[in-house]
């Protein structure tokens, strides 16, 4: 079969035009990880939904956005969070450069958790908004994507690992590795080619 | 001085149909039993010839079927009293007049611009309100007034102007005592100029002094002896409602009306409202009260409504509603909040304060809280539900996630990454705790917070995550 043609010689000859995926823009909100933000195609977080998929609750998963949540309540700016699994240690975040007077919680019931992310969402008076709803199905997740879209908020997700095999609407999917040691793996990433290899947290105490 | 008048023709008409629709002929009528007279119509019923002083029967006669209500007196003054509410921001001398308001305005134009911007304002602000009114602007309030009984948007702005201005007024449009209104187009009197400039003497022995004080008001030349409104200290506003409501969605309407009319007054007042109540009456049993209590003091027509709304939406009516009240005693000063000049966020942004009342409304009032950290060393006390200051900076390890109360830890033995730490305190309160803390890693890889009796470093019990 003489059909059979070499892909670079077409290339090369600037026969066929190639698509290339609409530029993102850069990094407005650095996710405050140097290694996180160079594998990011935005260089930080996207100003939509962000999921963050974990083994178990304590391997790290607020230290990857503390620092963001500090950059912003520093900046005197709104950071919600809504139905935490655990009470916000004041002290401990208060370490991270976190300030409080600028955390707002929000105690919601399962079923209210994902109406009240996306009414946080939507207002466009939050900076960043956390969430660890009990349930969401894709269709749930599509309406925050949308709400943080409007609002240009962050939006965060905290899920269990199981869910990493259904697909997902958010804009970016993290994956947290608690063993043998801390790292990130980007699972989706929107605008850019998911990176192959994970990225590796060095967890401070304080 | 310059008084500008709010004449309000149809004020007690207009009040009925605030709190229904405007379909079909209605009148308002007055009067014994046996001679009752209309006193009101509305355009439909005129249409049909229905006029203003017919008696009741005659009006039957000329037309089958329209809706007859009883005048209430009260009501229309309590219209009114509302309406110097609404005028009351645009002047803090505000009086009272038979169907109008008069208010002193030589000193708010330096705030609210020349007198047309000005009446276009109060135009604006009265028929958002559905209230129909004339205006008039003169240098006395009862030459305002006059004025504005003769013809609506008169304006008579400088004293020289007054008299030629009121020269060719009927006598009987001029409210001037009965007696006199009767008498003077007897004797060839008709005009106001006429009257005007007839002697004093020959008058007062005539008429008495009434008649000279009312026409010294009305010139100038004795002050207005008006009793200036004061705005009430309560907001309390009452309906009937035209048939019972046995579903909440027929409330929404009157809600709506209800909760504007309180950010008018609220408004006028320059107060907010942190606390109302709406009371839904029942015909046989105490009303049913829905408190609507705010973080901070409010007042913005749209965010009342919302919340009012969502409060009304999560009772249950114990039977069909009558009527509606809204009453609100706590009106404290209202700061309204500032917004910086560099604000990044999108110009649609809806303020914080309102997300939050939102949220409450629906999660209930505790359900939005910020933490603060007090000075007890104790982790269980250490912080509580209130906005505190920047606390000192702890320079032990803590974690970023604190359990409700401490947990055991299960499994294998955890990798001690730090510590002890000695928390050895409480004595005063009989809450004593004496632990060491370490912060330690378990078999699945979480960094966790955990003490364990002084120097045993067994029976781990988990108080958090370094998450």
């Amino acid at each position: 079969m003489s059909a059979v043609v070499a892909l670079t010689g077409l290339f090369d000859a600037q026969q066929i035009w190639r698509g290339r995926a609409a530029p993102v823009p850069a990094g407005e909100q650095p996710t405050g990880w140097a290694a996180l933000d160079a594998v990011l195609p935005a260089g930080g977080w996207p100003a939509a939904l962000s999921e963050i998929l974990l083994p178990a609750d304590g391997v790290g998963e607020l230290q990857l956005v503390l620092p963001t949540l500090a950059r912003l309540t520093q900046g005197a700016r709104t950071v919600v969070v809504v139905a935490p699994p655990y009470v916000p240690c004041v002290a401990g975040w208060r370490q991270h450069g976190v300030d409080m007077r600028h955390v707002e919680i929000v105690h919601a019931d399962s079923q209210d958790v994902l109406w009240a992310m996306e009414q946080c969402l939507r207002s466009a008076s939050c900076a960043a908004v956390l969430a660890w709803p009990q349930q969401a199905d894709d269709h749930a997740l599509r309406r925050l994507q949308v709400a943080a879209d409007s609002g240009h908020a962050l939006a965060f997700v905290f899920r269990a690992r199981r869910h990493l095999t259904q697909a997902s609407p958010a804009a970016l999917r993290l994956e947290l590795e608690a063993l043998p040691q801390t790292r990130v793996w980007v699972r989706k990433c929107r605008g850019g080619a998911v990176p192959a290899q994970p990225v590796a947290l060095g967890r401070a105490l304080h | 001085m310059l008084w500008a008048c709010v004449l309000l023709p149809h004020l007690a008409l207009d009040g009925v149909l605030r709190h229904r629709p405007d379909d079909g002929p209605l009148v308002l009528v007055a009067g014994s039993a046996n001679a009752r007279t209309l006193v009101a119509v509305n355009t439909a019923a005129r249409e049909a010839g229905l006029r203003v002083g017919q008696r009741l029967i005659a009006a039957q006669a000329l037309l089958a079927h329209f809706e007859v209500l009883p005048y209430d007196k009260a009501a229309t003054e309590r219209w009114q009293r509302f309406l110097a509410a609404v005028a009351y921001r645009y002047s803090s001398e505000v009086s009272l007049l038979p169907h109008a308001l008069v208010l002193e305005i030589s000193r708010s134009m330096g705030l609210f611009g020349p007198w047309p911007r000005l009446a276009a304002m109060l135009r604006v602000d009265f028929d958002a309100l559905g209230f129909r009114q004339r205006i008039a602007v003169a240098p006395t309030a009862h030459a305002a007034w006059v004025l504005a009984g003769i013809g609506d948007g008169q304006a008579v702005l400088t004293n020289a102007a007054l008299r030629p201005a009121l020269q060719r007024v009927s006598v009987r449009k001029s409210h001037l005592p009965d007696a006199a209104t009767e008498a003077l187009p007897g004797m060839g009197i008709r005009t106001l100029g006429q009257l005007l400039s007839l002697p004093r003497d020959g008058l007062r022995r005539r008429f008495g002094t009434e008649l000279l004080t009312v026409l010294d008001r009305l010139i100038g030349d004795q002050p207005a002896g008006l009793v200036a409104w004061r705005p009430p200290d309560t907001f309390d506003l009452r309906i009937e409602l035209t048939h019972e409501v046995e579903n909440l969605g027929a409330l929404i309407f009157p809600l709506r009306r209800m909760t504007s009319d309180l950010a008018v007054y609220l408004a006028g007042r320059d107060g907010g409202v942190q606390r109302f109540v709406l009371q839904l009456e029942h015909r046989d049993r105490p009303p049913t009260a829905v408190v609507v209590g705010l973080l901070a003091p409010e007042r913005d027509a749209g965010m009342l409504f919302e919340l009012a709304r969502g409060r009304l939406e999560q009772i249950r009516l114990p039977g069909p509603v009558l009527g509606m009240r809204l009453l609100a005693r706590d009106l404290p000063p209202f700061v309204p909040a500032g917004r910086d000049l560099f604000d990044e966020r999108p110009a649609h942004a809806l303020p914080i304060e309102q997300l939050r009342e939102r949220l409450r409304a629906r999660l209930g009032d505790q359900a939005v809280y910020q933490l603060g950290s007090t000075t007890d060393p104790r982790p269980e006390l250490a912080q509580t539900v209130a906005a505190g200051a920047d606390a000192t900076h702890e320079r032990h390890p803590r974690p970023s996630w604190l359990f409700a109360r401490p947990l055991p830890l299960r499994g294998a033995p955890p990798r001690i990454l730090a510590g002890p730490e000695r928390l050895e305190t409480g004595w005063w309160d009989g809450g004593e705790v004496c632990r060491d803390y370490y912060v330690i890693e378990t078999s699945l890889g979480q960094r966790a917070w955990a003490f364990c009796a002084p120097g045993e470093q067994s029976g781990w019990m988990l108080h958090g995550w370094f998450a």
